[in-house]
């Protein structure tokens, strides 16, 4: 599907949108933002070039990104005692060039820094996140892949417990 | 090498020794800072500790930096092909020589304060103006000898020990029959070789490092602390038809799940200065889908009898005490790095088993993903019990930590034994090491 007709502010809504559906806990939601082949993917190391040969943080099709919200929802998710809250505050994402993205694909990026709050504790993480943008058979827009490109990737991270 | 000596302290050897009882240990070993201090002095100099795989520094003039009981260090590769181990400071002021995690330094290294240069073996090769040190002392110091070096350097299939003092065993009556975990690891390649691969996951653990070394061994846990993860995964898949394939996430994540009986009938094995392995007849790496061209390399190298002999050995977690951790039977590797009495950094490691097909570092890239990554399901639950702990422990009432599960006195200073596979018997044998290379200079 071309995507000719999709505007940028339809793109840079998208991505806002995205980052509000997890910040508000609406993950079933934001899990139906991805193609069913769709990847979440936070690398390890800056200009990792896949994911399968080389361990990342996150690496997630459908069936992990289930387990992750389906895990939320369990009494048992102890490193969830008290509860975590996130917040993403997003720089104003910029719709790449053609040439950067895909065939039929848009690609957005997106400067921004992540927040994890639990009890009195508080971390921050900064990065950069690229949204390969599809349109579906509906002419819906859909994730065909989210990727996190955090600044300190390769540093000794804290636990980060809810989706960057 | 000589230990650096500090003020007077409350712990003296016999105070250190009482902390440490064949069936339980003191909260102190956990939350006083000024035994960690003291750990890092005493306890992990005159233990043998990993620093590294030899496949990362292949090429002479290669070298990574690692640090061991606070001291930071240099392996490199020496051009007679050796790895040797040198301090991270300039023999002028002390400036740390390499500050990059690894990298290539050609021939020798060179002070990026005043430019003094040593061989890769450590000794001076020159100093700028070097006539200005004419007629002075310094010909007759240690600062006119090079680098300081550490002389027990052990490479063992590639992986890198140290011990920085001169006390206490050598490298293979250290380890013993334990190495036969390694040997497997490495004899899973067609090869015989393990190439380090994949990247390295730091995780910072805010604990003591015990409570992660311990938890290596501790079999009680999985079911109930994994409930949230590995048993959500379970359930996702329950009523799937049997021969739909099963994704290798949920191959990896349910075996966490397995019952006491399971884990009791894996069996445990320890042997002297606090090594042990979970999974002694099986574990919860024994039922992964066969990848068939492994299978056929491997047959290819070794033979049917050969091959059969060194794949069923699949063991849990063996713990190389006190800083490494390792899974043969999918070629991950943790190493603690204790940072402070309630920081720790765990590391990651992968290895590509030469000869191999790809899938096995794909396998071991998803397992240390979904079990090791600080964004792991697995590991905040992990975590969460260390925290607890770790806060647990300043409550006053009782300043004692039980280890009691199927103690038996017999077993007290046993070099070898193997027991059912939920006792804590790991843990005591740890700690009766502990004790002895804590005090061993003290």
């Amino acid at each position: 599907m071309a995507g000719a007709e999709v505007t940028e502010r339809e793109l840079i809504d998208f991505v806002v949108r995205e980052a509000r559906l997890l910040d508000e806990q609406r993950y079933d939601e934001w899990n139906a933002l991805f193609t069913d082949d769709a990847i979440y993917w936070v690398p390890l190391v800056p200009g990792q070039p896949e994911g399968l040969d080389h361990t990342s943080h996150l690496y997630e099709d459908k069936l992990l990104r289930d387990l992750r919200i389906e895990r939320l929802k369990s009494p048992r998710a102890f490193s969830q005692q008290p509860p975590t809250r996130s917040l993403h505050l997003l720089q104003a994402p910029t719709v790449e060039p053609r040439a950067a993205a895909r065939p039929g694909e848009h690609l957005v990026r997106t400067v921004f820094q992540y927040i994890e709050s639990q009890g009195d504790e508080l971390h921050t993480f900064f990065g950069v996140a690229f949204h390969r943008v599809v349109v579906d058979e509906r002419g819906a827009l859909r994730l065909a892949q989210k990727r996190v490109d955090l600044i300190n990737s390769d540093a000794a991270l804290p636990a980060v417990q809810l989706f960057v | 090498m000589d230990a650096p000596t500090h003020a007077s302290s409350r712990w003296t050897a016999d105070a250190v020794r009482a902390l440490v009882e064949p069936d339980r240990v003191h909260r102190d070993l956990y939350i006083d800072p000024e035994l960690f201090a003291l750990e890092q002095e005493h306890f992990f100099a005159n233990t043998w500790n990993y620093v590294g795989h030899d496949s990362q520094i292949p090429n002479d003039g290669d070298y990574l930096r690692a640090e061991i009981a606070g001291q930071p260090l240099i392996v490199v590769r020496h051009g007679d092909r050796s790895v040797r181990v040198l301090m991270n400071r300039c023999a002028h002021k002390g400036s740390r020589l390499v500050s990059a995690p690894s990298g290539n330094t050609g021939r020798h290294f060179r002070c990026p304060y005043h430019a003094w240069t040593f061989r890769t073996d450590g000794s001076l090769l020159n100093i700028p103006l070097k006539e200005g040190y004419e007629g002075t002392g310094l010909a007759e110091c240690e600062s006119a000898k090079g680098l300081a070096t550490v002389k027990n350097v052990r490479v063992y299939r590639g992986f890198v020990f140290v011990k920085l003092n001169d006390v206490g065993p050598g490298f293979e009556e250290y380890f013993g029959e334990s190495l036969s975990s390694i040997d497997n690891m490495a004899d899973r390649s067609p090869e015989g070789r393990l190439e380090v691969a994949g990247g390295c996951l730091r995780f910072l653990h805010q604990c003591n490092w015990k409570m992660f070394v311990e938890n290596l061994n501790d079999t009680m846990h999985p079911m109930v602390v994994h409930e949230s993860s590995a048993g959500t995964a379970k359930k996702m898949w329950l009523g799937k038809p049997a021969d739909e394939p099963k994704p290798m996430a949920i191959e990896q994540f349910t075996p966490f799940m397995s019952d006491y009986q399971f884990f009791q009938d894996m069996g445990v094995r320890v042997f002297a200065n606090g090594h042990s392995f979970s999974g002694v007849h099986f574990s919860i790496h024994s039922k992964y889908s066969a990848i068939p061209s492994y299978e056929q390399a491997m047959l290819a190298a070794y033979g049917a009898e050969k091959t059969a002999q060194i794949l069923s050995l699949a063991r849990h977690n063996t713990v190389y005490y006190p800083n490494l951790t390792i899974k043969g039977a999918i070629q991950a590797i943790r190493v603690a790095r204790p940072v402070a009495v309630d920081r720790t950094i765990v590391e990651s490691w992968t290895f590509r088993l030469v000869g191999a097909p790809p899938e096995l570092l794909q396998r071991t890239a998803m397992y240390s993903r979904l079990i090791n990554s600080p964004f792991s399901v697995v590991g905040h639950d992990d975590l969460q019990a260390y925290r607890g702990i770790q806060a647990g422990l300043h409550a006053g009432g009782n300043p004692w930590i039980s280890l009691h599960r199927n103690h038996v006195p017999a077993e007290d200073g046993a070099a070898d034994v193997t027991a059912i596979g939920t006792s804590e018997i790991s843990m005591r044998n740890q700690y009766r090491a502990w004790a002895n290379y804590m005090t061993l200079t003290m």
